[in-house]
This record gives structure tokens, C-alpha cells and sequence, in this order.
């Protein structure tokens, strides 16, 4: 037993705990979780719990249908929401086959893989995610198009209205769960928050944005409403993303950061983000995993639809953000394909793969792009080396099937279930009349 | 947990400090009677005894913890470099000795050597701080009375600064003492959960902890500045 281990035991005996809940993810970033009694816990600890994948998405396979839920003793905290008279704690776990290799299904095992890679190389690898999200009265799409809670706006400071207490609510819940939070604010659409998450080590973000997802749905769900990180809930108003920023350390230092570089990003730094756009287009389907992901990218807005870089241009890809003066530390890019429906765990190994194989290949940064690209026509884009994201889930399907980094990046059994099921969900979509084709339509034909 | 014993009294005040920094529970005595009077139940777990300018007060005391006049488990001898010669033939006496007077360093390397190792002695295992609670032996961490939530290493990150308040840490220093050395995740992974502790302390304590600007953390504030 090691001594994180020890540490929860006395912890759940000390607190008397009396639900110990098993957090995992399934394939397209779903939290799972079964619970235990502490009784079972030193048990679990040495052998894990064993359950039937079967039902689980992402988990199924020809021969074998049980796995075994490993709890991670270091990730353990006590859920601050659970009755003071019924403590409750959660531990995320890593899944296993019955002979204890890692299972290949298990997103979070997937970026342990990448991380590991990455550290061969002496890396860590930093992510700080902004999360937007929805206030809605409800979440049932029965009772039509959602409702907002309110109608203010970017940065607007509202004095009494219901969402601005749920966002401080949440705040607090997480901060209580050791998930520090940087900024929060109302963003651009009506009742449409943001939760700035200060960075981490990215499997530990992976596990926050998990954490974070629960929470906010949560606290909004006691006070009776429904919040949803579904990319583009609204027509006509911008949708929510995911815009994240990534760093690379060597123990002390940033790698990214170089002072007598234009724009303050070392060798390494461009040929990471040099990587990162060269693959953006394979790892989209991951990135933005829904049909309706792609409609957020059509708003024109702060979802960038287009392979390119800048310092200050939100119809690009990556940002490179103009740092203060004197903080070499916090040396990044900002990736804004990202949105909040996205399994953090899959969608940060892409990533991380395709920027580390910019280092190792060398590849050389395209030259910054400071033209609004929204403006220009798909000839004129191609003219100035301009790609642009696929521009549905099918196509972004059909890129990443070829795509190489993706399937060694995920492993073959992810890859191919991802692939399969992503495609049956676009054959789905495609077989449905939609509010849009009846409108204009039936009434004209 | 029960005190070492240290000779004379009062302590060398420079001693003093450096066992309250380094978290030793400890009470002087002046002679073998008070040594007696203040025994706790189960004896000493050890004691420091200085051999000054007239060792034969010490050299005495020693001899009388080897009869078993007072019960004494390990002997710390400190003495002066000039006065080693009159260790011969009194080998018996002691356990071990430290050179007086002493680099911290070194007193600290021998007092975990002598009583860690005899698992004699342990540091306090209740270190209580302002608001600041824990009991070692539990695990658990209170502030004002309320018990925080803590992971394993936020808790270690948090007993390791609170059992040396005032002192000024490092990154690294925290990173190789509490995660060790081998740790990928580099010195961020401290700022990460100094913040993370701070963020469970709550607003009214987070600078229980403080940020050394371009040096590291430290914990509270020293009673020796």
C-alpha cells in the first residue's frame, strides 16, 4: 500500500466518509462513476473493481467484456457539495484488463501514455482552459429553443440576476476541490458564462475539466435551471469554446519563451505551434467532436475556422499571446479550435502529439497572419497558404482517417471505435429533416 | 510526544532555535534532580547534553543517564573542538556527539540519525499554528476548528511548511523534500499547489502561506525574527 493510499484510508476513516464515488471516462469524454463503501476501499486499493465494460461507450470489445477500475490515490477529494452528516469523496480512476495492463480504452491512460512521451524528451506539459458555457431554464429539448437566464452581455457585471450567483456558487465548489480558478465572467451571449481555470499539469487539467463539467451542471441543476457546454446551443449568438493554453516545461523553464524573439517564442515554441497547426486539421474530429461543433465555427466569432496564426487576430487558429514584460514563465499559445464538448483527455494528447512531432521534425512556423481571413474568400485564403478547418464532422471524420499521428496517437482500438461511432452519428444527423429545411422548404416546393 | 531533554538550563539560545525550527520538542534541565522532577512517565526519548567550559557538569550527567539514575534513551553529546581529547575513554557515555558550536545542518543530520533511526523520538505530532491545526499521527488538518479537505500531497506540502514557519523555501528545495527528487513534474507542480492549498485555506487564510518574490514560500512567520 503506498502512502497516498494510507493517507485516503485514514482520511475516510478520520472524516467519516461514507461513499467513496470512482470517477472515469468513457471515449467521448462522459464522466462514469460507480460507488463504493469504505469497507470495500483497502480492498479496491489492492485489486481494483472489476465491472463490465460492455455498456460503456468506447469500452466494448470482441473478447473481453470486464475491466478493472484502478482509483488514483493522489487525485482523492472530498465532495464539497455531499450532506455534512454523509461525507462523500471521489478518486479518478485508470482502467484495467484482468491481467493488468492498461486498458487501450481508457482516455485517461491514453494521455498518461502521451505525457510519458513527452517527458522522454525532458517535457511537461502545462494547459490552462477557458470554459464557456450555458445558463439555460432548462435542459430538455422538448420545451423547444433553450431559454436563457438572463440578457447582459460581455463582461457585464449584473447585480441581481440568478447566473452571476451560480457562477460564484460553482467558483467556490471548485476552489474548495483544489481547482483554482483564474477569471469568471459573462461572455459575449446571453447568459453565457466563462471559468478560466489557472494552469496545471495537463493530466490533472484533463481531470479539473471533468470536474469542472459536473460542477457547473450540478450547481445549476440544485437551483432548478440547466447549463450545457454544447458548442452552439444559439442561433444567431456565438457559440461555447474551449480556448486553451499550452506550455511546455524543462523543470524550471518554459521552453516557449525566448526575450529576443519577435514574438517571444523560442525555437522549440514555433516548431511546437508550427506542429500544432500543420496537424490541426487531423485532430479536429477529436477537438470538436459533434455534429453541432462545426455550427459554432460558422458564427464568424471567437471560434477561428482557419489553419493560421497571430499575436492579435481572432480569425486565427493559435494565438500567441503579447506577454508582460518580465514574465518569461508564462510564455504560451492560446488553441481556440477547442470547444467544451470535447473528452479533454484524447483532445490534450492530439495536441500534445502534434506539437511535439513540430520539435522533432523541425517544422517551420508559417508566417504570422494578420489579415481578418473572415473577410476573404476561400481562392483568396489559398492564395496566402490559408487552410481552413473542415468544415463538418464528416469531413473532419475523413481527414483524420488518414491521418497517422491520430492513430498512434490514440491507439488503434480508439481510433477505430471513434471513427465508427462518429460516423454513425453523422449518418444519423444526415437522415433527419431539420427546423431549418422545413422552413424553407416545404412551404416553396 | 515526549520531549528530549537538554542540558544545561537554560538552553544555549542558539540550540533553542534550532530545535524549534527544526520542530523538536524538547525541555532543559539544569541537573540531574530537575532532569528527575520533569521525567516524563515513560523517561526521556533522548537528550542533548553540552559539554560547555566545564564539561564535568555534563560528563556527570552522562553518567548518571548510563547508571540509570534518570531514564534517558539516546545521549547527544555537543562539545567543543579544543576539548575532544577528553572524549577518550568516556566512549561509553554518550551515544553520539556533535561538534559545539554547531552547524544546524549537522545537529539536524544527527538528531534524525540518532533518534529516527531508534525510532525513539518523532517530531510533535501535533503542530498548531495560529488557526492552523494538524495532527500528524491522523492526517488531518483543521483551520479554525473546521477541517480542510486536503489531498495527500497538498497535506505534505502544507506539513512540511508549517513545521518550519518563517523559513523561506525554495521551489526546489520543496520540490526535492516533498515530492522527491525523482518528481517529473518540475517546480511549477509547486506553484500549482501552493495555489491549490491556498485556494482550500480560503481567501481570510491563503497568506498563511506567502510568495517570496524570486526565492520560493514560506509559511507563517518565524519566533526567532
Amino acid at each position: 500500500m503506498s502512502r497516498e493510499q494510507e493517507y485516503v484510508l485514514r482520511t475516510v476513516e478520520e472524516r467519516g466518509v461514507r461513499l467513496i464515488r470512482l470517477w472515469f471516462t468513457d471515449v467521448l469524454g462522459q464522466l462514469k462513476s460507480v460507488a463504493i463503501s469504505p469497507a470495500e476501499l483497502d480492498a479496491v486499493f489492492d485489486e481494483g473493481v472489476q465491472f463490465d465494460g460492455t455498456a460503456i461507450d468506447g469500452f466494448s470489445r470482441v473478447h473481453e467484456s470486464d475491466v478493472l477500475a484502478r482509483p488514483d490515490a493522489t487525485t482523492f477529494e472530498l465532495l464539497p457539495w455531499a450532506k455534512a452528516d454523509e461525507p462523500s469523496g471521489r478518486m479518478f480512476c485508470n482502467i484495467e484488463n484482468l491481467d493488468g495492463t492498461a486498458f487501450e480504452g481508457d482516455p485517461r491512460q491514453i494521455l498518461q501514455r502521451n505525457l510519458q512521451l513527452a517527458r522522454g524528451h525532458g517535457y511537461t506539459f502545462f494547459a490552462a482552459p477557458e470554459a464557456e458555457f450555458f445558463y439555460f431554464e432548462s435542459g430538455d429539448p422538448a420545451s423547444g429553443r433553450p431559454t436563457p437566464l438572463d440578457r447582459a452581455s460581455y463582461f457585464d457585471l449584473t447585480t441581481s440576476d440568478v447566473s452571476s450567483d451560480l457562477r460564484k456558487t460553482t467558483i467556490h465548489m471548485l476552489e474548495a476541490m483544489g481547482i483554482p480558478v483564474e477569471y469568471s465572467f459573462h461572455e459575449d451571449s446571453p447568459s453565457q458564462h466563462e471559468i478560466d481555470l489557472r494552469y496545471t499539469e495537463a493530466l490533472d487539467m484533463a481531470d479539473n475539466i471533468m470536474t469542472l463539467r459536473l460542477v457547473v451542471k450540478k450547481i445549476a441543476m440544485d437551483r432548478g435551471c440547466y447549463a450545457t457546454f454544447m458548442p452552439k446551443p444559439l442561433n444567431g449568438v456565438q457559440g461555447s469554446g474551449m480556448h486553451t493554453h499550452l506550455s511546455l516545461f524543462e523543470g524550471e523553464q518554459n521552453v516557449f519563451h525566448d526575450p529576443d524573439d519577435e514574438y517571444g517564442l523560442s525555437a522549440t515554441g514555433r516548431q511546437f505551434t508550427a506542429g500544432v497547426l500543420h496537424h490541426a486539421r487531423e485532430i479536429t474530429a477529436v477537438t470538436n467532436q459533434l455534429v453541432n461543433s462545426y455550427k459554432r465555427f460558422a458564427e464568424k466569432s471567437e471560434a477561428p475556422p482557419f489553419v493560421a496564426w497571430a499575436r492579435n487576430n481572432r480569425s486565427a487558429l493559435v494565438r500567441v499571446p503579447v506577454r508582460k514584460a518580465g514574465k518569461p514563465e508564462s510564455a504560451r499559445i492560446e488553441y481556440r479550435g477547442l470547444d467544451g464538448a470535447t473528452n479533454p483527455y484524447l483532445a490534450f494528447s492530439l495536441i500534445l502529439a502534434a506539437g511535439l512531432r513540430g520539435i522533432t521534425e523541425r517544422y517551420d512556423l508559417p508566417t504570422e497572419i494578420n489579415v481578418n481571413l473572415f473577410e476573404m474568400n476561400d481562392h483568396q485564403r489559398r492564395e496566402i497558404g490559408i487552410e481552413p478547418l473542415p468544415r463538418s464532422l464528416d469531413e473532419a471524420l475523413d481527414i483524420m482517417e488518414e491521418s497517422k499521428l491520430a492513430r498512434d496517437t490514440l491507439g488503434e482500438h480508439v481510433f477505430e471505435w471513434f471513427l465508427r461511432n462518429k460516423r454513425t452519428e453523422w449518418a444519423e444527423f444526415q437522415a433527419q429533416v431539420t427546423p431549418f429545411e422545413l422552413d424553407r422548404y416545404l412551404s416553396t416546393w | 510526544m515526549d520531549p528530549l531533554l537538554v542540558f544545561p538550563s537554560p538552553a544555549p539560545p542558539e540550540l533553542a532555535q534550532a530545535l524549534d525550527l527544526g520542530g523538536w520538542a524538547w525541555k532543559a534541565a539544569a541537573d540531574l534532580d530537575q532532569a528527575r522532577s520533569e521525567q516524563p512517565p515513560d523517561g526521556w526519548v533522548g537528550a542533548l547534553i553540552v559539554a560547555g567550559n566545564e564539561p564535568d557538569d555534563a560528563f556527570r550527567l552522562c553518567r548518571s543517564i548510563r547508571s540509570g539514575d534518570v531514564h534517558v534513551g539516546s545521549v547527544l553529546l555537543l562539545i567543543g573542538g579544543g576539548r575532544l581529547a577528553s572524549l577518550d575513554f568516556r566512549e561509553d557515555l554518550f551515544d553520539d556527539f556533535c561538534l559545539y558550536p554547531f552547524h544546524p545542518v549537522e545537529l539536524e543530520a544527527r538528531l534524525k540519525h540518532l533518534f529516527r533511526r531508534t525510532g525513539q523520538a518523532e517530531r510533535a505530532e501535533i503542530i498548531e499554528y495560529g488557526p492552523l491545526g494538524m495532527n500528524l499521527e491522523t492526517y488531518q488538518a483543521a483551520i479554525e476548528g473546521k477541517p480542510l479537505d486536503l489531498t495527500y500531497m497538498e497535506y505534505e506540502l502544507l506539513r512540511f511548511l508549517a513545521q518550519h514557519p518563517g523559513k523561506v523555501f525554495t521551489r526546489e528545495t520543496l520540490l526535492s523534500r516533498v515530492w522527491g527528487y525523482d518528481y517529473y513534474g518540475g517546480a511549477r507542480t509547486v506553484d500549482v499547489h501552493v495555489r491549490r492549498l491556498r485556494s482550500k485555506l480560503g481567501e481570510e487564510h491563503a497568506n498563511l502561506i506567502q510568495t517570496v518574490r524570486s526565492v520560493g514560500y514560506s509559511f507563517g512567520t518565524s519566533r526567532w525574527v
